[in-house]
Parts: structure tokens; sequence; C-alpha cells
């Protein structure tokens, strides 16, 4: 049985001894939930709505992310495919990548993979992260990645923060009234949107979770199935044992 | 089924091939745990051929096709994402035995006398297992598959005279292609695996002639019953059968937990930067070869020198292949060595996972210097080995296995 921990235990420190290396910009952290499927609903729509003019997600299927979220597929294609598109198609976008490249500079890249090229917590602080900047074509900037080409699209969302907004800040929380001090984010803005700065948070956390399911639509039922596996060779284990026991009782 | 099995036998000896390898193989009764190595390897192995030829069935092996594919595989192929998982895991598994299965060997003086020929055969399985990986990291066309083929190849070209011309050779194309990833393709799925599996039989085969070695590095072949049969074996049918589907089933427990939960291992077996298809215009920031590698890209950057580096490089793997002959011991298991020998061991252990370490991360005048002076550390072990086990004191080694 000591052996046994002892190939198990070496087994995790061998695989494990390389621990994970991070971004050295202060970010805000997030827990992505990808079972809460209104949360993934309502970052379908806003991804359907901001982003899908210019970014693919090229390697995934609407059907695919109908049934996925629980939508029924009439009435997916009735509020989410325009013209001749169908449901088993890939979610590719109409803007050829020459036009892209004068009006933006560089083409928008394919958002399929980015949750799991950037990371959630990347994404989250990233669509956050704009400011006011005159220098910059679209007068915007970006505090997680500098002089993007990309405009403040949820401009009309979150307004126009005045200055960059700061992240990953410990918060404090006043002793008296319980009130959080130091809010991460945006403190002042140059521009109104039409959400408060904690439904903005909200929607953008629909959205990266969205963009994290889609980044492997697989987790869910790998879970599910991982767990099963687990249990089954939990069982295997005792029996195994005991018939290794009751072979090795002769010898010695 | 009796008569089958002599119809059979009358044709092709059956049976007494599974009396050699099995139920009259006898092996020490005293394997310890870390006996197991060996034959999880061939459970990864199994494992890669299997998962391959499916992943093989709806791979597109061409420059534009590549990337899409595998997004296909993980998203509309029934099952794809837990065969494409399971072959990504398993190549970094068989790195985990395999590295823990050669400790083995050092650890017990498994490569002495009579067994230079299973150690040489199983180095040369550890060298197309490494070019194995290398290629099968192109095939995802990933910006970390293309930026890591072209600094591996490119390594070639400081070879002076002939480099830059192997280096166009092997690529196929002044720089790596779609051309170059159709020939890694080839070697990858063909050639490399069927070497591969050659060597493997003769790993076995050249082991189960002269016998397995084991914990106290007694040849149990000394002392034999009236029978002629070696009093401190078993056979390994059923004995270490049933010992084994146990070791089995705890290393599956532990790999079905990466497989199915963590499959990217905190981006040491699937690195972010390869969730973006290959860019030959863009260079990534950092450019780290997977795990595996990383002791000897270590040691490679450590030398200023290109081409020394190589060499240095390329020595790191050589000099194993010549240990059998620099052990100048009269024991061969580490229990009954001296002390000089525990330590050269113990400090080749740390030196390699170190240089390990170093080769992921980004090089700093410090880390480089430690590098340095932990490739001394690695390549002292061997080239001191002939002096060190020639002079110091042994303990007596046992007529018999101590259990």
């Amino acid at each position: 049985m000591k052996n046994l921990l002892f190939v198990a235990l070496m087994s995790v420190i061998s695989l494990g001894a390389y621990g994970a290396g991070g971004s050295n910009a202060p970010m805000d952290h997030i827990e992505t939930n990808i079972a809460d499927k209104e949360s993934l609903q309502s970052g379908l729509a806003l991804f359907s709505n901001y982003c899908f003019g210019c970014h693919s997600m090229q390697y995934s299927r609407y059907e695919r992310v109908a049934n996925d979220l629980g939508i029924p597929n009439e009435i997916f294609e009735e509020n989410l495919l325009v013209g001749g598109t169908k449901i088993g198609q890939l979610m590719d976008i109409s803007m050829s990548s020459d036009h892209a490249k004068v009006w933006f500079g560089s083409v928008p890249p394919d958002l399929t993979l980015s949750a799991r090229l950037r990371s959630p917590d990347w994404l989250y602080n990233y669509l956050r992260g704009f400011y006011a900047d005159e220098k910059r074509p679209y007068g915007v900037n970006n505090v997680i990645y500098k002089d993007v080409g990309m405009p403040h699209v949820l401009a009309e969302l979150q307004g126009v923060c005045a200055e960059a907004p700061h992240f990953g800040g410990e918060i404090t929380v006043d002793p008296l009234s319980g009130n959080s001090l130091n809010e991460s984010g945006c403190s002042t803005y140059s521009e109104k949107g039409s959400l408060s700065s904690g439904e903005y948070d909200q929607a953008i956390y629909d959205l990266v979770n969205f963009m994290e399911y889609v980044a492997e639509p697989s987790r869910a039922e790998s879970e599910i199935m991982g767990r099963n596996v687990l249990i089954f060779l939990a069982f295997l284990f005792i029996f195994a044992y005991l018939l290794n026991k009751e072979y090795w009782r002769d010898i010695h | 089924m009796q008569k089958l099995i002599s119809w059979i036998d009358e044709r092709l000896p059956i049976v007494e091939a599974f009396e050699n390898h099995m139920s009259k193989y006898y092996a020490p009764k005293n394997f310890n745990v870390w006996y197991i190595f060996g034959v999880l390897s061939m459970v990864v192995l199994v494992n890669q051929l299997l998962t391959g030829i499916w992943l093989t069935m709806s791979y597109n092996p061409t420059a534009e096709g590549a990337f899409a594919s595998v997004e296909y595989i993980m998203r509309d192929v029934e099952y794809g994402w837990l065969l494409r998982y399971l072959h990504s895991t398993g190549a970094s598994a068989f790195f985990v035995v395999v590295y823990l299965h050669m400790f083995r060997g050092l650890m017990y003086g498994s490569y002495k006398k009579p067994r230079e020929l299973i150690w040489i055969f199983g180095m040369t399985i550890y060298l197309a297992l490494m070019a194995e990986g290398f290629m099968g990291y192109l095939l995802p066309w990933g910006q970390m598959s293309y930026w890591g083929a072209q600094v591996i190849v490119n390594l070639f070209g400081a070879i002076p005279y002939i480099g830059e011309d192997l280096s166009l050779w092997i690529r196929g194309d002044y720089l790596i292609s779609g051309i170059t990833l159709n020939r890694f393709f080839a070697l990858h799925v063909v050639a490399l695996p069927i070497v591969i599996l050659a060597l493997v039989v003769l790993h076995i085969l050249a082991l189960h002639t002269v016998g397995s070695n084991n914990p106290d590095g007694v040849e149990i072949k000394k002392v034999k019953d009236e029978n002629g049969i070696p009093k401190d074996g078993i056979p390994f049918h059923p004995y270490y059968s049933v010992h084994d589907i146990v070791g089995i089933v705890v290393f599956l427990f532990v790999f079905c937990g990466v497989v199915f939960f963590f499959p990217e291992m905190g981006g040491y077996f699937l690195e972010a930067a390869n969730f973006e298809p290959a860019n030959p215009l863009k260079t990534p920031d950092h450019i780290a070869p997977v795990w595996y590698f990383t002791p000897f890209y270590a040691m490679l950057r450590a030398i200023p020198d290109a081409f020394l580096g190589v060499v240095v490089m390329g020595g790191a793997i050589a000099i194993l292949f010549v240990l059998p002959w620099l052990d100048r011991s009269p024991v061969k298991s580490i229990r009954y060595k001296g002390m000089i020998s525990k330590l050269a061991l113990l400090s080749l252990i740390v030196s390699f996972v170190i240089l390990g370490y170093l080769g992921v991360v980004i090089a700093t005048p410090e880390r480089t210097l430690l590098a340095r002076i932990l490739t001394a550390v690695y390549f002292g072990y061997f080239i001191l080995m002939p002096w060190y086990t020639s002079i110091e004191k042994t303990k007596p080694v046992p007529e018999r296995v101590t259990g």
C-alpha cells in the first residue's frame, strides 16, 4: 500500500513540478462558471451585438452553441442568424481581411480560442480597460493592451473612462460603512454609458464566460465523464489490489 | 480452445513464446515500486498508437488546414476532444515514466554488465521518442509549434560547413513551411512509430535473455534450485502481471485526472501560445520548448557559443550511451555503493530538475550562471564516474536478494 501511494505521489509531483506562469500587469480575477447558462446566453447576446461584426468564431458552429446553451434551434435561427446563414455553419464573418487592415491597421483576431490563448482574467480586464486618449485614432487606449487598434465598441454601455483604470488592487473595506473603498476599475468617466459600473462588470463577466465556453465546449462533458472514470478506476483498484494480494500470499 | 491452441502451436511456437516471456520468465521477487515504470511506458505507448491512429483519421497535414482540423477534432468529431487530450497528455506522460524508468536504471545499476545492450536499446528508444515528440509538436501548427520547430531546426545550422545545408535539408524549405509539416507528419505517424516498436521488441528480448536486475543488484541466476529455477525468481505471470495491474490502475487514475480535468497542465502540456495559428511573420515574446526538452535547452542557452552549445546539448544525451563503461564499481545497486556515488546521483537529479526549470523561464545573467554550474554538475556525474566508482569503499553484496 505504501508503495502504491508512492507511485501516485511521484506521478503527481512529476506532473505538477512546473507551476503556472503569469502576466505581470495587475489584474482583477474572476472565476468563470460555464454551467451558468443564463450568464452564457447573455454573453452570447452581447457577443452577437457588439463583437461579431468584426471578430469571427470560425472554429465553432452555431448549432453546437445553441444546443450547449439550451437555446431551441428555431429561436436561435430566428433571432441570431441573418440572411441565408444555416445553423450548421461555422461562425464566420463577412468582413474581408483586406478591408479590416485598412480600417483598423490589423485584422481583428478570431475569438474562438482567445480565452485559452489570453486567459479569462486577461479578457475581463482588457474589456474593462479602455480609457480616453486623444493621441489614438479612435480616441481610446487600453491599460491591458497598450495602443491596441480596437475602438471602444462597448462605450455606449460603459461610457468612456477619463483616465486609465486601475486593476488588481487590494480591496479595502471602510470599517464604519462597510463599503469598499478603492473600487477596482474606472473612477471617473468623461462620457456616461447606459449601464452602471457594476452592471457593466457583470455584462463583461457574462461575455468572458461565454468566450471561455466557446474556447473549449467539451469542458462540461469532460468533467462529468472524468468523474465517472475516476470512480470506476477507484473500484477497479480495490479488485486489482485484492487480486494481487491473493496471488502474492504464497511468496516469501 | 485447447484444440485451437495446439493447432496453432504446431505451426507457430506460441506456447513456448508465452512460457519464455511470461509464465516461465523468472523475475526477481524483490522488485519495488521503481519497477513499475517499464510497463507503464508500454501502456502509454499503446495509448499513443491507438489515439494517434484515430486522430490521423480527422487530421489534415497542411499548413492551411492543420490548425482548423485540430479544432474540428476538438469540436465536431465524436469524442475527438478525448482522443486529442489522451494523445497530448500521453506525450508528456511518456516522458514522465521514461525519465523515472531511466532513473531506476541509474539507481540500481541496471545498465551494468551483462545488461549493456538493454541500456543502449533503451537509450535509442529515448532518442527516437524525443524525435517523435518534437515532430508531433509541430503538427497542431500553432504559434509555439511553429517557432519551437524553427528554433530547434536552426540549431543544426550552427554546425560548421554543413550546418546550413543540413537544416535546409531537414526543413525542405528556407523556413518551416507546409512542406516541413508534411514530412514531419510522415515521420511522426509512420517512420518513427515503426522504429520505436522495433526497438521496444529488442529492448525486451535482450532483457529476457539476461534476466531482470533488482534493487539489490544480485544476479538471481547464480543461485538455482534442483530444477534450474532461480531460488529468488518468481514467474512473471501471474505474479508480476497481477502486480502490474495495480500499478497501471494507480497510474491511470492520475493520468485520467489530468486528461479530464487539467489537460493544459498549467500551460506545460499544452502551451497557451499554441492556441493561436502559426504565423511566420510574428515571433512570440518567449519561446520555450515543451517541458521534457527544457533541461537540454537550458544547457544549450548556458553556452555562449552556438556551435559549442549544440555540442554540449548533444553530448549530454550521447554520454548516456557509454554509461555502462564508465561505471567501474564492483557492485551494481546504489544500496551497496559508497557515499560518493550516492551524492553524485543526487546531484545529477537535482541539476537535471533545476535545469528543466531554467529552460522554461526567461534567461537572466544569474540564471545563466546557475545553468553553467549545473551543466558542469551534470557532466561531472558521468566524466568523474570512472574515478569515484573505483576509489570508493563499497558494502558487501549479499548472496541472495533481501526482500
